[in-house]
């Protein structure tokens, strides 16, 4: 276990933007993945030997593929407007952190091979030849962006820098050089059906525990079936709610609402995943592969709708792409959205008075709620424009007494990454990972300061395990991160008449 | 990488995990431990064989309400919560006993 060989960022009382400091994470790269994590997703093994002309002849596939990628790297007019948005730059004054420079690895590149100018007058236009230092490079700094869109919403041109990363890593890991944590993870879901590689009968024995767990502390029978035919509902969600704190709690929610709802739902242990690492590294066969899994499921069990628990990038695969990769779902029952997100199914409970709360059991809390990214800019929720905002915080305020929202331009559309997004959310980079969660701690550290908030709620399991991980570097309790849903389940009047 | 006990070098992951987990013997295990500071005692045991059992049965390690539910059984009610193994085990009791169990390390959004 590495002990920590770097100065942990100071909370001022002001976000500010830190001086630059070139090359401040020029030392900062994940673990390459190994062959077998390589090969298992169709990638070569190791660096292939003409990767230059490789990695350019797919950068030329993907710019015809993506027109909005060839858009991207043609319409920057350095305005400059995305240099002070990006958490990592924040947390690491790093320059090549700034969203302009992390596009600029990928522009120079383009206009050498791809425009008139670079290819003849390469020095006039900034165009640089792909060496390895610059493939190095890539691998670093894509390997530094969440992919959490957060600088696309300040870009007057809206250049999406998370596709551009995509795009960077697809075109590394068909050289070879892709990154372990999400290669391996995505490899353990196509053996085994989760990102844990959490086998069907240790899924079924887990559930079996929470099942005893609640009737313990309730007194009632709440059930987690798994492959049951003939539900109506199939849940799919992030393996980490069966594994981990705090997600579990909120598994434990979802089981709580379905219950007193009477409403029949299962799992699946072929698809006992929502994450879908595919979309973090820019892989569109993976992406579909791993969603393939869903729709089998469904099929197979024979449910009439599809719930997804609380997984930020899952909904984003799940609302904006899952219909394309493994839609028509005209199996499905037309009266719910296909697919529909947890909270959007108990928010609709709590508008039909399906369910009851006794708010005061989270009296002992004042909570505030971290947007995630991928849901606030990349999807919706409900049929209101910004549902994906007043909805989870409705659930919260039906639950709790107490919630206050953090400083207006870390919110909503606005909100920085935990972290640990797009597939950073590993040790290797525990480094990157505490410094980028500066700007979200800062603007928790205010209200902590101002309205005595005690706990942050999230639906994502990658900020739940960042926070978890990252809150104690700062001095913060690591259970003040918890599930939205636990909130719910926690003030659940169960049992009493539907 | 590998790590050396009494002579004998056994291979690692980047991070210190046993790359084959028939490679493990109690040595190793306190050798593990002592490389990152950490003293084995009995409750840490207790953690560690309990993990060893369950990937025997499971091939995974056991989740965290099922490793504390276990503990609570064995080391009594008090213990039997994850503040407790965070004592315990500092890094997470996932990560850092699965690697004194020589387990494989927890992949995915934990």
């Amino acid at each position: 276990m590495k002990k920590l060989e770097f100065d942990i960022p100071v909370i001022t009382h002001y976000p500010k933007t830190p001086a630059v400091q070139p090359d401040a994470m020029a030392h900062c790269q994940p673990f390459i993945a190994k062959t077998e994590h390589q090969e298992s997703l169709g990638f070569p093994g190791e660096l292939v030997e003409n990767w230059h002309d490789k990695a350019i002849e797919k950068m030329g596939e993907l710019l015809g593929k993506y027109r909005s990628l060839q858009v991207f790297m043609d319409s920057c007019v350095k305005c400059g407007a995305c240099t002070d948005k990006c958490h990592y730059f924040l947390g690491t004054a790093d320059p090549k952190n700034m969203p302009v420079a992390r596009q600029d690895l990928m522009r120079k590149v383009y206009r050498r091979y791809f425009t008139f100018a670079g290819k003849h007058f390469p020095k006039l236009v900034g165009a640089i030849d792909l060496t390895k230092e610059v493939l190095d490079d890539w691998y670093k700094y894509y390997h530094q962006c969440s992919e959490c869109r957060r600088c696309s919403v300040y870009c007057p041109y809206g250049i999406d820098t998370a596709e551009i990363t995509m795009a960077g890593r697809e075109i590394l890991a068909s050289v070879g050089v892709g990154q372990k944590y999400s290669n391996e993870i995505i490899g353990k879901v196509f053996k085994i059906g989760n990102n844990l590689g959490l086998p069907e009968p240790a899924l079924v024995d887990t559930l079996e525990g929470l099942e005893e767990e609640v009737k313990e502390d309730t007194d009632v029978d709440v059930r987690f079936p798994v492959d049951q035919k003939g539900a109506d509902v199939l849940l799919v969600t992030p393996s980490a709610d069966f594994f981990a704190e705090p997600h579990v709690d909120g598994l434990i929610g979802y089981a709580k609402v379905f219950h007193q709802a009477g409403i029949s739902w299962t799992l699946s242990s072929h698809a006992s995943e929502a994450a879908n690492f595919g979309m973090f590294i820019g892989s569109q066969d993976n992406m579909q592969r791993v969603a393939m899994r869903v729709r089998e499921a469904a099929l197979e069990l024979g449910v009439k709708r599809i719930i997804v628990g609380e997984c930020g990038h899952a909904w984003r695969v799940a609302y904006s792409f899952w219909n394309t990769l493994i839609g028509p779902f005209d199996f499905l029952d037309p009266n719910y959205p296909a697919p529909q997100h947890i909270c959007e199914s108990t928010y609709d409970l709590i508008q039909q008075g399906a369910l009851k709360f006794n708010k005061e059991e989270n009296d002992d809390k004042v909570v505030t709620f971290h947007d995630s990214c991928n849901v606030s800019r990349a999807s919706r929720m409900g049929t209101m424009p910004g549902g994906q905002f007043v909805i989870p915080r409705a659930l919260i305020k039906a639950s709790c007494n107490h919630f206050v929202d953090m400083r207006q331009e870390t919110i909503h559309e606005g909100t920085f990454c935990c972290g640990g997004g797009g597939g950073l959310l590993t040790d290797d980079l525990l480094e990157l990972r505490i410094k980028g969660a500066l700007p979200r701690v800062q603007a928790l550290h205010e209200v902590i300061e101002d309205h005595g908030v005690t706990h942050m709620a999230a639906i994502c399991a990658i900020c739940k395990s960042q926070f978890t991980k990252v809150l104690p570097s700062y001095g913060m309790g690591m259970d003040m991160i918890i599930s939205v849903h636990q909130l719910v389940g926690d003030a659940l009047e169960l049992g009493k008449e539907r | 990488m590998a790590i050396e006990v009494n002579g004998q070098s056994f291979e690692t992951d980047e991070e210190g995990y046993l790359a084959n987990l028939s490679d493990w013997n109690l040595e190793l295990a306190g050798a593990m431990a002592k490389e990152d500071g950490c003293d084995l005692t009995d409750n840490h045991w207790e953690v560690v064989n309990f993990l060893r059992e369950y990937y025997d049965e499971y091939q995974i390690a056991p989740a965290v309400r099922v490793l504390t539910k276990a503990i609570g059984k064995r080391l009594g009610k008090e213990k039997g919560n994850s503040k407790y193994l965070y004592e315990l085990f500092p890094y997470g009791p996932a990560k850092q006993a699965c690697k004194y169990a020589g387990l494989p390390k927890p992949t995915g959004c934990v």
